[in-house]
């Protein structure tokens, strides 16, 4: 249960503006540094605005995206230094689902071929495809006969079943899901979350779950890391980290998150301005301009990712 | 996805199959495709019309040939009685398919038979032509698009180089040079009266119009989220080109091939026309276009029926074109309805 699957060391992406001409002068630098171990079986929810970074590193851990620095460790071999055509044998151990499911999905091929793909491309004979391809249709809750439909038939959530169907065909340890339940209705993202749940149970995933809804996260995850201009604040078990944010940034996400009910009297703490520019990124601790606690030291000096007790906090003066 | 969109679907169709039934229904394409029928099938009959119905040769000049008229035995091509009485005037349309139905062209041929021929070699030349340059173009295209970087960069470079020239400018200039002393590619040599050079050189001209469009959509399909998802799970570029960028470019290149071809056949009538195409004694629309510019005056059909037959072809692959891209893309196609 305790073993550690996926190992990520110093994962960082830049990405450099400008045409071909004038790179290199402007760069982004889209994830920094980031260190992670996730092990075996559990869920470690990702959360952050809009241009954090948390796409970008969910999409460099399965290798669609290139690393600028870091170590991806995986069973063994380092994705990011994998060669391609080594890295496509490796791809059926670790499987990505897409935030848009009307994106994701080839609108000219039927259902059946979309979740059997997977297999064809590594060479499984196709009487078997099918009877996998039935199995997991079924497994995710769809209809015996959605096999002959075409994407257009579905709705949203019943695409996202295809896509969860397809990217478990090859058997992965390790899902990544980009926002997987954020551009479906309200009423249908339970249904999709529990799904992930009872698949998780039955197959032993992994999952790396990036959202910005931080109900969802709560609900699907074990533990959470705050990811903020490229950076990870705080890693902490989730319920700890509802309970009591250290960061100021996580506070603060927190506080903005609507409660039901009428007994929400908590204090919501409304940062000034915007997420500064990830080209120009203020020194010492990125979060300084916005942060109602910033002191000097916070102008000057970056925060290590320290230790404190069972969760990890990037900040000078942790609550 | 509204559920009305679910419950119109009883049965699973694919996209293509939805598009061919729209298409089947559209007026448009049974007008369109009744007139280009009809025409592609007298053409290939010139044959049959000139051994049996005209009994004519249409590539020989008959300058002293004779036809009846009302049981009268007229010269097809008569002394001009007119002015200095120089010169001959052919013979007009006698409105009888057996002979001179639309009368003599200068050097005393059937123009009715020459005109079937020539739809023959202009129709044959613009599909070819078309079909190369749409082949090509999707060749070009495809991995410009999707390889990107330095093959796309000296890729579109070489398609600006065609683009730049005006089409007829680039067409015309090929065409004087390579008419007079014809083609060797490799082993491969295209003589000077040879239909290859023509079609080559229209189909060529061509490429950049249709190259373009498909490169920018490939670019825009291949950050598509179900091809990073084949890319996912381990699919190898041939296989993500073939199965999930080819597939969505088919529909474009669909609405393509009708326009494309009609280009190719006015272009090479303008070509013709100017005597850099088909050369004689075989004929095309331009050829006998130009035949009849010479007696615009005296017996404007040599002229006119072939412009015609060009319009009415032109305008219904045209037509035609447009039916397709309405019955493949459902965006127009709704908004059409509403």
């Amino acid at each position: 249960m305790s073993e550690v699957i996926l190992s990520l060391r110093g994962l960082s992406k830049n990405y450099e503006l400008g045409s071909s001409f004038s790179r290199g002068k402007d760069v982004v630098h889209a994830v920094e540094d980031v260190n992670l171990e996730i092990t075996e079986g559990e869920t470690l929810g990702i959360v952050g605005e809009s241009g954090c970074g948390k796409s970008t590193l969910g999409r460099m851990i399965v290798r669609l995206e290139e690393p600028t620095r870091g170590e991806i460790l995986f069973e063994g071999h380092d994705l990011a230094k994998e060669p391609k055509k080594k890295l496509r044998a490796l791809r059926k151990r670790f499987q990505m689902i897409f935030q848009d499911p009307y994106a994701s999905l080839n609108p000219r091929r039927q259902i059946g071929q979309i979740v059997e793909e997977p297999l064809r491309v590594h060479g499984i004979p196709k009487a078997e495809r099918r009877v996998i391809a039935h199995d997991l249709l079924k497994r995710v809750g769809l209809d015996e006969n959605a096999y002959e439909k075409y994407p257009h038939e579905f709705s949203g959530g019943q695409r996202q079943r295809v896509v969860i169907a397809r990217a478990l065909a090859l058997n992965p340890r390790l899902v990544v899901a980009d926002e997987p339940v954020s551009a479906l209705d309200v009423s249908i993202q339970a249904q999709v979350l529990n799904l992930f749940k009872d698949l998780q149970k039955e197959f032993g995933l992994t999952y790396v779950f990036i959202a910005h809804d931080l109900g969802v996260v709560r609900h699907v995850s074990d533990r959470i890391a705050v990811m903020y201009l490229g950076k990870i604040v705080e890693l902490a078990p989730a319920d700890e980290l509802y309970e009591h944010p250290s960061h100021p940034y996580s506070k603060a996400l927190l506080s903005a998150n609507p409660r039901m009910g009428a007994d929400d009297k908590r204090e919501r703490i409304i940062l000034k301005g915007d997420i500064p520019n990830p080209i120009n990124r203020p020194t010492g601790c990125s979060f300084n301009p916005r942060c109602p606690k910033a002191a000097e030291i916070c102008r000057t000096t970056e925060p290590a990712l320290l230790t404190i007790g069972n969760r990890q906090v990037a900040c000078h003066f942790p609550e | 996805m509204s559920i009305k969109d679910n419950s119109e679907a009883i049965f699973s169709e694919s996209p293509g199959k939805i598009a061919l039934r729209t298409l089947r229904k559209d007026k448009r394409s049974i007008i369109s495709l009744s007139i280009l029928g009809f025409i592609i099938a007298i053409s290939l009959l010139a044959p049959i019309y000139a051994h049996f119905v005209a009994h004519t040769k249409p590539f020989v000049s008959s300058l002293d040939a004779t036809t009846t008229i009302g049981g009268k035995v007229v010269p097809v091509l008569e002394a001009s009685t007119t002015g200095l009485g120089l010169g001959v005037t052919p013979i007009g349309p006698t409105w009888n398919p057996s002979s001179y139905f639309l009368g003599a062209d200068g050097q005393g041929r059937d123009v009715m038979a020459r005109l079937l021929y020539g739809g023959r070699n202009t129709l044959l030349i613009g599909t070819s032509a078309g079909i190369i340059c749409i082949f090509l173009a999707l060749l070009i295209g495809v991995i410009a698009g999707y390889r990107k970087g330095w093959i796309d960069a000296i890729l579109s470079r070489l398609l600006d180089v065609i683009w730049a020239f005006p089409v007829y400018l680039l067409a015309i200039s090929l065409s004087v040079v390579l008419l007079t002393s014809g083609l060797t590619i490799g082993f491969i040599h295209l003589g000077p009266g040879s239909f290859a050079l023509p079609i080559l050189i229209i189909g060529v001209v061509y490429i950049p119009y249709v190259a373009r469009p498909i490169r920018a959509q490939v670019l825009s399909l291949r950050e598509r989220e179900f091809v990073r998802a084949a890319v996912g799970i381990g699919a190898k570029d041939s296989t993500i080109i073939f199965r999930e960028i080819l597939p969505n470019i088919i529909p474009s290149v669909l609405v393509f091939i009708p326009i494309i071809v009609a280009l190719c056949m006015l272009t090479e009538s303008a070509l013709s026309f100017l005597s850099i195409g088909v050369q004689p004694p075989q004929a095309s629309w331009g050829t006998i276009i130009n035949d009849g510019l010479a007696l615009l005056y005296t017996r404007p059909w040599v002229g006119i029926a072939p412009g015609l037959l060009i319009v009415l072809t032109a305008a219904s692959l045209n037509l035609y074109g447009d039916a397709v891209r309405d019955a493949l893309d459902p965006k127009t196609r709704s908004r059409g309805d509403a």
